[in-house]
């Protein structure tokens, strides 16, 4: 993209979309016998062409094991690993390399946390907070190190925008609280969480905030630094990237006085039968041989997004969410999820149709959505709803795709009316 | 994959106005049916007196296939002994599952409608919650509430 000095000021929201659709190989097909609409990003975004390129020339050329052998491609592929792991640390903003441990994903980053830090933390009448908005990754595994330790899951409720009720959980917040768990943008609602003005407060009760950035990290500019998190998970797969490969960003402090929470391979200086010495940080949480082809293709995911622009993706996707809250808007249609700042996810329902038929008939229109409880069970009980609609964009999504969405539902209104 | 095959008039009409939709205060047999993949869940009632289905009911929420589908197996199933409804059991999971028609396709009525999910593999479950209810209620739903997940 081109842009003349003085249009510096439209850089941000100049966003070419068919350049970027001409990266997406899986757009360009046909389901159905009519032409791909994939509305699912937030589930799983569509692969970038620079991914699947690095992937494959990783695998092609370059594959091996890692922090092994002496041999050239293990030095090749060690390189590859760790330049990745760079890639990553920049994209968050991150003091360095080391403070970012490859996960499978998210939710396995959150149990790396809860674990790891959680074990060694917690006790009786301690407390873990976290919001009501949570993706089951950030609600189940502080359920189990809770149970495990006889520590309180506290929950801070949300108000019927889907917006977190800050002064509950500030009121939440005491001596007790040692660990605060909260998602950065909300899978199911959209909502976009204050997370800088939320770990200060928790801050002040010498909480670690852990943060679930699976939504965030593919949709706005990144700043763990600034955002003083103790924590960070992201998942590859939201990132453009693939599946089976994601980060968790700590804090180095932490991180070091951590145990490791899997033993293996490669998290280790020294065996013997009587001591095993541990690797530094990060490597001592990365037992056994790691996904090293999707690390490749998480880092080729995070220049992609930065090479994009975030801010320009940003402003992209919330023109898209105004243009989709515009057109869909309709009687039978309710919106799950209003708060002000809020992500590029549409969750809705219609009146008299269950979300399960409406995918199915929008699907037979070549329209990709998700339906479901969107592992958010404890949203979808306080809207009560059983299920919701959930349209997600990402940077290919155009306005074309929100009225093929519109035609797909009048299909459905047609069959239920 | 056509979507008439799949809500076809009859699954629409009982989706619309599901039949023995209440509740059975004093039931012989319950059990409760939950997909949590979509969240569909429902709740089936007998009352058995001797060998035959005397009263049955449903209730819950689900999609329009699982709430046709309940409504149709409750209309199957009044009036039946308890082994014809196992038997039915037997054939639906069949209808539901096997690529190619049974031959005793043409003793199920209309409840060969529901056939339809075969061409949509995601909708199976939908349209098994109801009779994986019933046949956990007549296993083992006679004392205590049983409970069946299609997953």
């Amino acid at each position: 993209m081109s842009v003349a000095a003085d249009h510096i000021a439209t850089v941000n929201t100049a966003f070419d979309v068919d350049t970027v659709r001409d990266q997406f190989p899986a757009l360009h097909q046909e389901v159905h016998g009519k032409p791909l609409v994939y509305l699912d990003t937030a589930a799983s975004a569509q692969c970038a062409r620079p991914v699947i390129d690095a992937i494959t020339a990783y695998t092609s050329h370059d594959h091996s094991n890692v922090h092994r052998g002496v041999h050239a491609l293990s030095q090749r592929a060690t390189d590859a690993y760790e330049q990745a792991r760079a890639d990553v640390a920049r994209f968050l903003n991150a003091p360095s390399p080391e403070n970012i441990v490859y996960t499978r994903g998210t939710t396995e980053a959150i149990n790396l946390v809860a674990q790891s830090h959680g074990r060694t933390n917690l006790g009786p009448g301690d407390e873990v907070l976290i919001s009501w908005m949570e993706h089951h990754a950030n609600i189940v595994p502080w359920q189990q190190i809770c149970e495990q330790t006889g520590a309180t899951l506290k929950v801070a409720r949300i108000d019927e925008r889907g917006v977190l009720d800050i002064a509950h959980f500030e009121s939440l917040l005491n001596e007790r609280t040692r660990i605060v768990g909260l998602v950065h943008v909300s899978n199911a609602l959209g909502t976009v969480n204050p997370i800088q003005e939320l770990t200060a407060l928790a801050h002040r009760v010498g909480a670690v905030v852990v943060v679930d950035g699976a939504q965030a990290t593919p949709h706005m500019a990144l700043d763990v630094q600034a955002l003083d998190c103790d924590f960070y998970a992201l998942s590859g797969h939201k990132m453009y990237g693939p599946t089976g490969i994601g980060a968790l960003y700590g804090k180095r402090d932490l991180l070091a006085a951590m145990p490791p929470w899997q033993g293996g391979g490669d998290m280790i200086l020294a065996v013997s039968f009587e001591k095993t010495i541990y690797n530094d940080v990060p490597f001592k949480f990365e037992a056994g041989t790691p996904n090293i082809a999707g690390a490749v293709g998480l880092g080729a995911a995070c220049r992609f997004l930065s090479d994009l622009g975030l801010e320009a993706i940003a402003a992209h996707e919330r023109a898209l969410l105004d243009y989709a809250m515009d057109v869909l808007a309709a009687d039978d249609l309710r919106i799950i999820g209003t708060a002000p700042d809020k992500g590029g996810v549409l969750s809705f329902v219609m009146d008299d149709v269950h979300p399960h038929d409406i995918g199915t008939i929008v699907d037979s229109e070549g329209v990709a959505i998700r339906t479901g409880h969107h592992c958010a069970m404890p949203v979808m009980e306080f809207f009560d709803v059983p299920a919701t609609s959930r349209a997600s964009f990402g940077v290919y999504t155009t306005r074309a795709d929100i009225d093929r969405l519109k035609v797909a539902l009048d299909r459905v209104r047609e069959m239920f009316g | 994959m056509d979507l008439q095959d799949l809500y076809r008039e009859v699954i629409v009409d009982h989706n619309k106005s599901p039949r023995n939709f209440r509740r059975i205060i004093t039931p012989t047999h319950t059990a409760d049916g939950f997909n949590p993949l979509c969240g569909d869940k429902l709740s089936i009632y007998l009352s058995i007196d001797g060998d035959i289905i005397k009263d049955i009911a449903f209730e819950g929420s689900g999609c329009a296939i699982s709430v046709a589908s309940a409504s149709l197996l409750t209309e199957a199933v009044k009036g039946e002994s308890v082994a014809s409804a196992r038997t039915l059991f037997e054939r639906m999971r069949r209808l539901f599952t096997d690529q190619e028609d049974a031959p005793d396709i043409d003793q199920l009525g209309k409840l060969v409608a529901l056939g339809g999910v075969r061409q949509f593999p995601s909708r199976i479950k939908c349209a098994n919650l109801s009779w994986h209810a019933l046949n956990a209620a007549l296993r083992d739903g006679g004392v205590e509430r049983a409970s069946a997940s299609t997953e």
